[in-house]
């Protein structure tokens, strides 16, 4: 495989994984065909939304302070949470996308997914608690603890909205492709649908109606993908070895079909159960293993879902459910990405005159959802799709939303004098706006190849926000100074590296192949170096008497960040 | 918070006993995920052969066990600083409070 492959299925696979981005994979999905309309699919999502407008009016009498929109008041029990996480985790796009992966590559698709699960057990251990302890809003409140509030405040909602603004952008380009693909509507139709049902959500809801929207999506698509993992398992007899063997003769069957030589063919056949072209380049696989592992404890909207637990007791059961469930879901995968060679593969019905899949690689699922539970699953694995675009958008909103009104205006502006309801009402503004903007650069992005946007927030998120956050929690030398100034290197690194990358320079730009500056598929192992390193040199050589202020305070922020006592109980402090 | 109450819990035996022991339990585990998981990467970039190995008689690889059980692991070695978490330091951070409260 060329470098430039890899680095567009790297591109790829970011998408896949840790956000719905995924869907973005602008250049895994490519410009779907528009279907015939599908009622079943658009009646099953009609009932969703019905549903979850409930929920919003229910959560809406609830949502009455600033505690209440952020956090859901702090009435978030570890359970709830830990679903909610894994339903943020659980994009449509590690859905649809690493199946197809499987189903393409075999072994490679269990690769992708076990990179996209390690970086929980770090963030359990050196940061959720932690951020309980020391955070009430957003990542900024813990960032910022001992530190100047303004410089590090403008950091920290700087690293987010840019995380969120690629996130977003990729989550409505994918949205309008998807839709386009499984319910036969128009791409901007599409687009707007999501938009605006964001907004009331978020809007109207706030966290709690977000974190409810997100636990029952998580809630059906562990349903609907068990169900189909169990009906491929059990025509094998629940014999995985049966699976296997079944889906090396069916790829061995197309590699022959293809004119290759009986031994070639097997050869092809057989390699579906190896590591194939995946990791040709081990600099590129341990810089992309980072940012995945990293950036997910970078991540704005995974991190303010650690303030809406009571306490750092739940916040830890959360991270372990949400560790259960991703890792559970992406053994699922593996099975229906298998399933799909052996009963989509299979079958004419789903494969055009190439042999290729109906409507694009990505429908690997789909069309096991038809094969295995008729067209009404189909409508209902559809319906779910769409469900987890709408819900990881809406918990993106919301995360740019806080940054705007509780770090820059109520912190930065106001100087934390800011009352409540100016504040409510700020971010509820922002909230708009920035549905707006979503929905306009997703009609704008339309035939953008965008699949580099979240491979960019990843890389941000890991270089940027991670380190910062990291350093001002463990290290007591850190200061203003050396957080701001390492923190803005390592996002402006992780931007300009991504930027000249083949991913971006080659594909997205079009210039020439091999004209790229940077050869691998990720930044983080540099500008993540250049973070780390950049807070280290910055906050040792500063000897500003801010800094004797931000070193003297960090005893006391230990003691709060170790034991919890002082911490904001999550609700109205 | 107020200073006194800082220092209080600082000069807390318990205090240092909970720090100490917890940081040196998380940096344990870190590694043996970082240790787990590149050695996996590790594997996949420069042994190919031996992860495409079959198994027995049929067509399971050696790899299909091993990925399997990275995805366990990783789910298990939350699960056991979870547990020692909220029993164990849980339990030492309310003597902590209750020390420093009253």
């Amino acid at each position: 495989m060329s470098a430039r492959m890899l680095a567009r299925l790297l591109g790829a696979i970011t998408l896949l994984g840790v956000s719905a981005a995924a869907m973005a994979a602008g250049a895994d999905l490519g410009q779907a065909e528009k279907q015939p309309t599908n009622w079943t699919a658009i009646g099953m999502f009609a009932v969703f939304v019905v549903g979850t407008l409930f929920i919003t009016k229910w959560a809406a009498a609830k949502t009455k302070s600033a505690a209440d929109f952020y956090t859901a008041g702090g009435g978030i029990t570890g359970f709830q949470n830990g679903l909610a996480i894994a339903g943020d985790y659980m994009s449509a796009a590690s859905f649809l996308g690493i199946s197809a992966a499987v189903m393409v590559g075999g072994f490679d698709g269990l690769i992708y997914s076990i990179g996209f699960l390690v970086g929980w057990p770090v963030v359990t251990f050196l940061l959720a608690e932690r951020l309980r302890n020391l955070g009430k809003f957003t990542f900024a409140d813990v960032a910022a603890f001992r530190f100047s509030q303004t410089p590090v405040r403008v950091f920290a909602a700087s690293g987010t909205l840019v995380v969120v603004a690629f996130y977003l952008i990729a989550q409505m380009v994918g949205a309008g492709q998807l839709i386009k693909l499984l319910f036969g509507l128009e791409y901007w139709i599409a687009v707007v649908i999501v938009g605006a049902l964001m907004m009331v959500y978020v809007l109207f809801g706030g966290m709690t109606a977000t974190t409810w929207v997100q636990i029952i999506k998580a809630c059906l698509l562990l349903a609907g993908a068990s169900f189909m993992a169990f009906m491929v398992l059990y025509h094998f007899g629940f014999s995985p070895e049966a699976m296997f063997a079944k889906a090396v003769e069916v790829k061995t069957g197309i590699a022959a079909a293809a004119g290759k030589p009986p031994a070639e063919a097997a050869a092809q056949g057989f390699s579906i159960m190896g590591p194939g072209g995946f990791i040709k380049d081990p600099i590129s696989a341990i810089s992309f293993g980072m940012a995945l592992m990293f950036g997910t404890a970078g991540l704005p909207h995974i991190l303010m879902r650690f303030f809406t637990v009571p306490n750092a007791k739940e916040a830890r059961k959360s991270v372990l459910w949400a560790t259960t469930w991703i890792g559970y879901f992406y053994i699922l995968t593996f099975i229906i990405g298998f399933g799909a060679i052996t009963f989509v593969l299979t079958n004419p019905q789903f494969l055009d005159a190439k042999g290729g899949l109906l409507g694009g690689g990505n429908m690997a699922a789909i069309h096991l959802a038809n094969a295995v539970g008729g067209n009404v699953f189909l409508g209902f694995i559809s319906a779910v799709a769409f469900a987890t675009i709408l819900a990881v958008v809406a918990g993106l909103t919301l995360s740019g939303a806080s940054a705007v009104s509780h770090d820059l205006y109520s912190t930065v502006i106001k100087k934390g004098k800011a009352d409540g309801a100016a504040e409510l009402k700020v971010s509820r503004i922002t909230t708009v706006c920035l549905g707006i903007v979503a929905v306009v650069l997703g009609i704008a992005f339309e035939k953008q190849n965008i699949a580099f946007m979240v491979s960019l927030a990843f890389a941000i998120a890991a270089s940027a926000n991670f380190p910062v956050l990291l350093m001002s929690v463990l290290w007591k030398d850190c200061t203003t100074r050396g957080a701001v100034i390492g923190g803005f290197l390592g996002l402006v690194s992780s931007v300009l590296l991504t930027l000249v990358s083949p991913a971006v320079w080659e594909v997205t730009l079009g210039y020439p192949k091999g004209s790229a500056l940077f050869p691998y598929a990720s930044p983080a192992l540099f500008s993540m170096t250049i973070g780390f390193v950049g807070i280290w040199l910055f906050s040792i050589l500063d000897r500003s008497p801010r800094a004797a202020q931000d070193r003297a305070g960090f005893v006391a922020q230990q003691v709060r960040s170790e034991t919890g006592i002082g911490a904001s109980g999550a609700s109205g402090h | 918070m107020q200073p006194d109450l800082t220092t209080r819990i600082l000069n807390d035996p318990n205090y240092q006993a909970l720090k100490a022991k917890r940081s040196r339990f998380g940096w344990w585990l870190t590694l043996a995920m970082m240790v787990v998981y590149y050695g996996f990467i590790l594997l996949v970039a420069f042994d190919k052969p031996f992860l495409a190995a079959r198994l027995g008689t049929g067509v399971t690889t050696v790899g299909m066990p091993i990925g399997l059980a990275v995805i366990i692991f990783t789910v298990l070695i939350t699960g056991i600083y979870v547990h020692r978490a909220n029993s164990e330091y849980d339990a030492l951070t309310e003597k902590i409070a209750k020390a420093a409260l009253q």
